[in-house]
């Protein structure tokens, strides 16, 4: 049982085959852009590495890229073809080409379908990645003076400035850091050596944050040290007060501006998709209903075209029934070896 | 004799019309590239309206906005003129309007030299803005109560972080102003009236900087408060210490980012004249080739163009002689109504 069968007249081929090398030129130019933005995601990623652990979340930009090139070639010959169709002589020269090019575009297509899913998917693995990044550089926000870290002030500092947020969950995680150095503390004076001792590590603690956690907007010059406590400045009530720094957490900042950036991404490829399945089946059809002209005399003949010669069902078991034939032949194999073993015994 | 006179044949003349005509569109672009200079320019002026005063002059883009629409419909006009000059029976009907046309090239060019060199010296009225408008602005840090000014800290603490920049002329402008309103101040506190009582007009003076002078490449955390003094702070000398606040005022911040934008539009203004001095000498060649056809039955015979017809000393003595004879005109004229007049 042929699936979704269609009668195609001269006529028809021909329109058929002219509107699919237009829409295959266009579907080139989204795979141009899926590239670019592919590009375009990763550049944004790459700038705020150090604050992110692990570069999983790259795959997203790789897919795109990989998938923008390999759309690029598919639509290339797509229209080849399709040029080719117009004339019944050229066209099939194109037969041991095709068997190979379907593998590939619907791999390839597929795999644009799933970098959507992906972008969704690893939002997890992105805030793991983002929160472990940003708890290590507020950890060594004071190490100015280390190589490998010293920029670590510079890059929290404009990033807090620059996302309007402050912290890794919120502001109180400056509370549990020390992110003063040493070189600036003077461990003769009372109030540092009170500090220093109160907790087991040694470290220099107060409810204090750096100057980057300051909100513009405040009505007030910045309150930055004795956050909590309400005598400690005139008319102030830590509770209540909202602008004075930023309440936001610089994770969730972040994981809402990628998310919002792979969220667009993902409505335009996903545009895209629809648009390269069109120029795939569009293709499948005009094949068929060549395939149908070869040999024959009077090539203005109608024709049918099809998307499989069999159902669903029956295609997909003629490829899978050989690789199941492999998978037996070596299960009969060392039956036959065992059976062949336990007689000599 | 003629200036820089050159033969054409029927192929070189169609070659140059081509060639004019090309030159034509890409003038329209550049006008178009002019006009969108002086819009982007206007839009930059105004987000920062705030920091100057209100009389600040938006002439220059205005004029740019302009010069760029003009610019579009000249080039238009002549790419037109081009393209008929192929066809002799539509070149006939532009002949009348092509000496005028060319005049009001010359002026043309003459007015984008004068705003290019506007684009250069609009540095100096600037400065005098920026420096009334930002004093303005320190002055109303404070007031975020007040309508109309409770936007004035936000706005100057962003620009501050945005151009890296501190005050006025420099960090010590914040230093004779206050800067903290009186609704966070404590009266009852003793060092509240002692500052208070330090000066005539009982402003809260401190040698404190609001927090978005700090400079995020500082290696220890920013000192705003006391920054004058040494002793205040561990491990600390002012004097030697340069990367705690920005150093830079904001006036010269704004001047160089200002000037810089002014200098390259000034540029392009005047690499868009030269582009329209070789297109007006282009199409003054087209015309002079088609006017003096050997043979005007025969299109494809030789003809000579020219820029002037005879030098620049005799062609600026012509001019000079034709307004002499203008100005005498009028005056026998009126002495002819005044002999009129007093005959009768």
């Amino acid at each position: 049982m042929v699936l979704m069968k269609m009668k195609f007249p001269f006529e028809k081929r021909m329109k058929l085959a002219q509107g699919l090398w237009l829409l295959s030129w266009m579907a080139t130019l989204a795979g141009a852009l899926t590239f670019t933005l592919g590009c375009f995601l990763k550049t944004e990623l790459r700038r705020r590495a150090e604050v992110m652990d692990n570069t999983e979340i790259h795959a997203v930009p790789n897919t795109l890229m990989i998938v923008g090139l390999a759309s690029l070639g598919i639509n290339y010959f797509a229209g080849r073809m399709c040029q080719d169709a117009l004339d019944a002589g050229r066209f099939p020269r194109w037969k041991t080409f095709l068997q190979p090019y379907w593998g590939v575009s619907l791999f390839f297509t597929l795999l644009m379908l799933s970098t959507v899913i992906m972008s969704y998917a690893m939002k997890g693995n992105l805030e793991w990645s983002l929160k472990i990044g940003l708890k290590n550089g507020i950890r060594f926000y004071k190490d100015t003076d280390t190589p490998g870290r010293c920029f670590q002030k510079q890059t929290i500092d404009r990033l807090q400035m620059e996302f309007q947020c402050c912290g890794n969950t919120d502001f109180k995680d400056w509370f549990e850091v020390q992110w003063i150095s040493n070189r600036y503390l003077d461990f003769s004076s009372k109030e540092v050596k009170d500090r220093v001792k109160s907790n087991v590590d040694g470290r220099y603690l107060f409810d204090g944050v750096p100057f980057s956690c300051c909100n513009p907007s405040s009505p007030r010059p910045c309150i930055q040290d004795r956050l909590t406590n309400n005598s400690a400045h005139y008319n102030y009530e830590h509770q209540t007060e909202e602008l004075n720094i930023y309440i936001r957490g610089c994770r969730e900042a972040l994981v809402n501006y990628y998310m919002g950036l792979m969220n667009t991404i993902g409505a335009a490829v996903l545009s895209i998709f629809l648009v390269q399945s069109s120029v795939l089946v569009s293709l499948r059809y005009l094949q068929t209903a060549m395939e149908a002209v070869a040999g024959q005399e009077n090539t203005e003949i109608e024709t049918e075209g099809y998307l499989l010669e069999k159902g669903v069902k029956e295609t997909i078991m003629e490829y899978v029934t050989p690789v199941l034939v492999f998978l037996q032949l070596n299960q009969v194999g060392s039956e036959d070896a065992e059976a062949g073993e336990t007689p000599a015994k | 004799m003629a200036l820089m006179k050159v033969k054409f044949d029927l192929k070189k003349r169609v070659k140059l019309a081509q060639f004019v005509w090309l030159m034509y569109w890409f003038s329209v672009m550049a006008g178009v590239l002019v006009f969108s200079m002086g819009l982007f320019f206007k839009i930059e002026l105004r987000k920062r309206s705030e920091m100057m005063d209100n009389n600040e002059s938006h002439f220059v883009p205005n004029l740019l906005i302009g010069v760029g629409l003009l610019a579009c419909g000249i080039n238009a006009m002549g790419g037109k003129i081009c393209y008929d000059s192929l066809d002799p029976s539509k070149f006939s009907r532009w002949k009348p309007m092509l000496k005028p046309f060319l005049v009001s090239c010359v002026v043309f060019n003459c007015l984008l030299v004068l705003t290019a060199l506007l684009c250069f010296l609009m540095r100096i009225p600037l400065q005098f803005t920026l420096a009334e408008g930002l004093k303005n602005a320190l002055k109303f840090y404070k007031d975020t109560d007040t309508p109309g000014r409770c936007y004035m800290k936000r706005t100057l603490d962003q620009m501050q972080m945005e151009f890296r920049c501190c005050g006025n002329n420099n960090f010590r402008d914040w230093f004779e102003i206050q800067w903290v309103s009186n609704r966070y101040l404590d009266f009852s506190a003793k060092e509240v009236k002692d500052r208070i009582g330090s000066n005539v007009d009982g402003k809260y003076l401190m040698d404190a900087v609001p927090f978005s002078c700090c400079n995020p490449g500082s290696p220890r955390p920013c000192i705003q408060y006391q920054v004058t003094n040494n002793t205040a702070h561990y491990s600390y000398d002012h004097h030697t210490e340069d990367l705690n606040i920005w150093k830079r005022g904001c006036r010269d911040a704004l001047i160089s980012y200002y000037g810089g934008m002014m200098n390259s539009i000034g540029a392009l203004v005047l690499l868009v004249t030269i582009l329209e001095v070789i297109v007006m000498i282009g199409l003054q060649y087209v015309n002079t080739s088609l006017s003096n056809l050997a043979n005007p039955e025969d299109p494809e015979c030789e003809s000579e163009g020219w820029i002037l017809e005879k030098t620049v000393k005799e062609t600026f003595t012509d001019i000079m002689d034709k307004m002499k004879a203008m100005s005498k005109g009028n005056a026998v004229d009126e002495a002819g109504v005044d002999g009129v007049a007093t005959g009768s």
